[in-house]
């Protein structure tokens, strides 16, 4: 037997070796079981973009001027609170909000309800409704009893968060 | 504020023959490859060979298709191929020395291969549950204790290398230590699920440390002194370190605390430096780690390192080395043989092996939804990774050299019954681990027709 036979073997053993542990780790990386838990970190609110604004334009009155006619809400912003910074676009559907892991908006938050509020779409306007919560939910400073119109601007509080509908 | 969702698994099992396989195929090559390096030719009886270990290693993977199709798919071909790996060592080693294959060491692992196969299928076959184990904690502990201390009873003790770690029955030598292994694992599972609330809530915050309770230190002083005892009487370095080791690591994973940790290695330390002023045999152990090349002493470790050294970074090739001029090559020093003649990727490549079996077993912890099958898997994967550590240290000088056996590579018996015993427990536990949760009937059913349930309280 050859000397370059045998080095060739030598070598083509080692090369397999890896080879099996590479395809190993490639079945491992596929090979996901069990349950998935995803833990959504409150985004933190950019400090970088604050210096950005002047504080002498204030950015509604801009942003009214643009377009004074559409008030109709198309997002909600979460300006206060833990979860400060998030932003969800409205569903025709309904957007409930609440800390039960199934609502749109998960609140963590010790003063919202499982199921606290729901802002829907009812004849092209925007509605929002207080589920039965606990604490109750703010429009500005009045608390809900039924349903109550918003447009583009308004402020819900629920518990320590507060959310604004935006355009 | 977390979503949870859960993923159906798939059970993998043609990605199992497949990576089975390339291991048996991987293993010829390297049967080959000896035959060729040594005598010019290929070995005799290749296709017998090759054949049987085919058999072997199908037979277990139809097994586990038919009685754990959901079992973890990477752990057979792991340990396929580390346990043909060690055979072509042995069959290298046994031609270095002259032995033809009739009566040379090779075959006689063979046998024991195959029994270890066929006991870890009767495992598989009746233990359909591994929860059926926790019935038996502290049948567990005696078993486990007894098989520790049958060595030192006298008429089937025997003492081989200075250590009492053998028993010999008739013309069979058996190491009882490695079954009380995973006897004990089983034993300290089943006792931390029931006493780990105690042990990781009560006591004192010190400087930043939960200190348990006084009365909660009684299980690790219990493991310590039995560890030492074993040290003591048994000679035994290894085991030694490998039974604290497991409890304390035990201990870590049911109670989350780092204080049993930094208690453990205090103990651990202690009774090392202890047994260190005592006793010759630790104290000769360590100036052989200090300075292997010191005159007057065994030069054992010395020559696994001038091996290795000789076998560089691609190694000499199997049959072209001298493995053979270090005493015990083919048990406690075959990681030095390998190194020397698969070079250290060759060395690297077993050790990563070995890396993705513990992660399969603790991977399989963290799957398996019973505390007590957590508890198990993570102590039956702590365990191969001590050992690995122990050995594998031991030879390259990190820690001073310890008689324990490399599992699935190492000659030795015993070591292969264990080790295979252990990957079957494993398998177990992941099939239950991977297997789809059944549906939970929906729909209320009426108050009137729910049946009375047994409730054991334990």
């Amino acid at each position: 037997m050859s000397e370059l036979t045998l080095t060739i073997i030598r070598l083509g053993l080692l090369v397999l070796l890896w080879i099996f542990i590479f395809s190993v780790v490639g079945v491992l990386r596929g090979d996901i079981y069990g349950t998935r838990v995803v833990s959504r970190t409150p985004r933190k609110p950019a400090p970088a973009r604050k210096p950005a604004e002047r504080p002498d334009t204030p950015a509604p009155q801009k942003r009214q001027k643009r377009q004074p006619h559409s008030t109709v809400p198309q997002s909600l912003v979460v300006t206060q609170g833990v979860l400060t910074g998030t932003s969800l676009p409205l569903r025709e559907a309904g957007t409930i909000i609440g800390r039960n892991p199934e609502c749109a908006l998960i609140l963590d938050d010790d003063f919202a309800s499982g199921r606290h509020a729901r802002i829907f779409h009812r004849d092209g306007a925007w509605f929002v409704e207080d589920l039965g919560s606990t604490n109750g939910t703010f429009v500005g400073t009045e608390r809900l009893t039924g349903p109550v119109r918003v447009e583009a601007g308004s402020t819900l509080r629920i518990g320590k968060t507060v959310i604004e509908l935006r355009r | 504020m977390t979503t949870v969702s859960s993923f159906a698994p798939r059970t993998r099992r043609n990605v199992e023959l497949v990576l089975l396989l390339l291991a048996v195929g991987i293993v010829v090559l390297a049967y080959v490859n000896v035959g060729l390096s040594v005598s010019g030719a290929f070995p005799p009886g290749l296709v017998t060979h090759t054949a049987g270990l085919l058999v072997i290693s199908l037979a277990f993977h139809l097994l586990l298709r038919w009685k754990a199709a959901y079992a973890d798919p990477l752990l057979l071909p792991i340990v396929t191929l580390l346990n043909g790996l060690g055979l072509v060592m042995i069959h290298r080693l046994d031609i270095a020395n002259g032995r033809d294959v009739g009566s040379g060491l090779a075959l006689k692992q063979l046998t024991w291969s195959a029994l270890a196969v066929a006991i870890a299928a009767v495992v598989l076959w009746f233990l359909r549950d591994h929860r059926m184990l926790r019935r038996y904690t502290f049948t567990a502990a005696v078993v486990g204790f007894g098989l520790l201390i049958l060595p030192l009873v006298p008429g089937i003790g025997r003492t081989v290398n200075g250590s009492r770690i053998w028993i010999g029955l008739g013309p069979f030598t058996f190491q009882p230590g490695e079954v009380a292994k995973i006897v004990l694992a089983v034993f300290f599972a089943g006792y931390l699920v029931q006493t780990r609330d105690a042990l990781s809530l009560a006591g004192r915050k010190v400087l930043g440390f939960t200190f348990p309770r006084g009365r909660d230190l009684g299980p690790i002083i219990v493991a310590w002194v039995l560890s030492l005892m074993v040290l003591v009487f048994e000679k035994d370095l290894g085991s030694s370190l490998l039974l604290f080791g497991l409890f304390v690591s035990m201990l870590y994973v049911a109670t989350e605390r780092t204080s049993w940790i930094a208690i453990g290695m205090t103990l651990f330390c202690g009774g090392a430096y202890l047994a260190y002023l005592v006793f010759g045999h630790v104290q000769q152990r360590v100036h052989l780690w200090l300075d292997p090349f010191a005159p007057g002493q065994s030069d054992q470790v010395a020559k696994g390192l001038m091996g290795m050294a000789a076998g560089g970074l691609l190694g000499t090739g199997l049959g072209r080395g001298r493995p053979d001029l270090t005493y015990f090559a083919e048990s406690d020093f075959i990681i030095p043989s390998f190194g020397e003649e698969l070079g250290l990727i060759g060395l690297f490549a077993l050790l990563v092996l070995y890396v993705l079996l513990v992660e399969r077993g603790l991977r399989t912890a963290l799957g398996v939804r019973d505390g007590f099958g957590k508890l198990l898997a993570a102590g039956l994967a702590f365990s191969v990774a001590l050992q690995c550590f122990v050995v594998v240290g031991g030879v390259t000088r990190v820690i001073p050299l310890t008689g324990l056996t490399m599992p699935f590579l190492s000659y030795g018996g015993s070591s292969l019954l264990a080790n295979w015993s252990l990957v079957a427990l494993l398998l177990r536990i992941s099939d239950v681990a991977r297997r789809p949760v059944e549906e939970v009937q929906a729909g209320p059913t009426p108050s009137g027709e729910a049946k009375t349930e047994v409730v054991a309280i334990r």
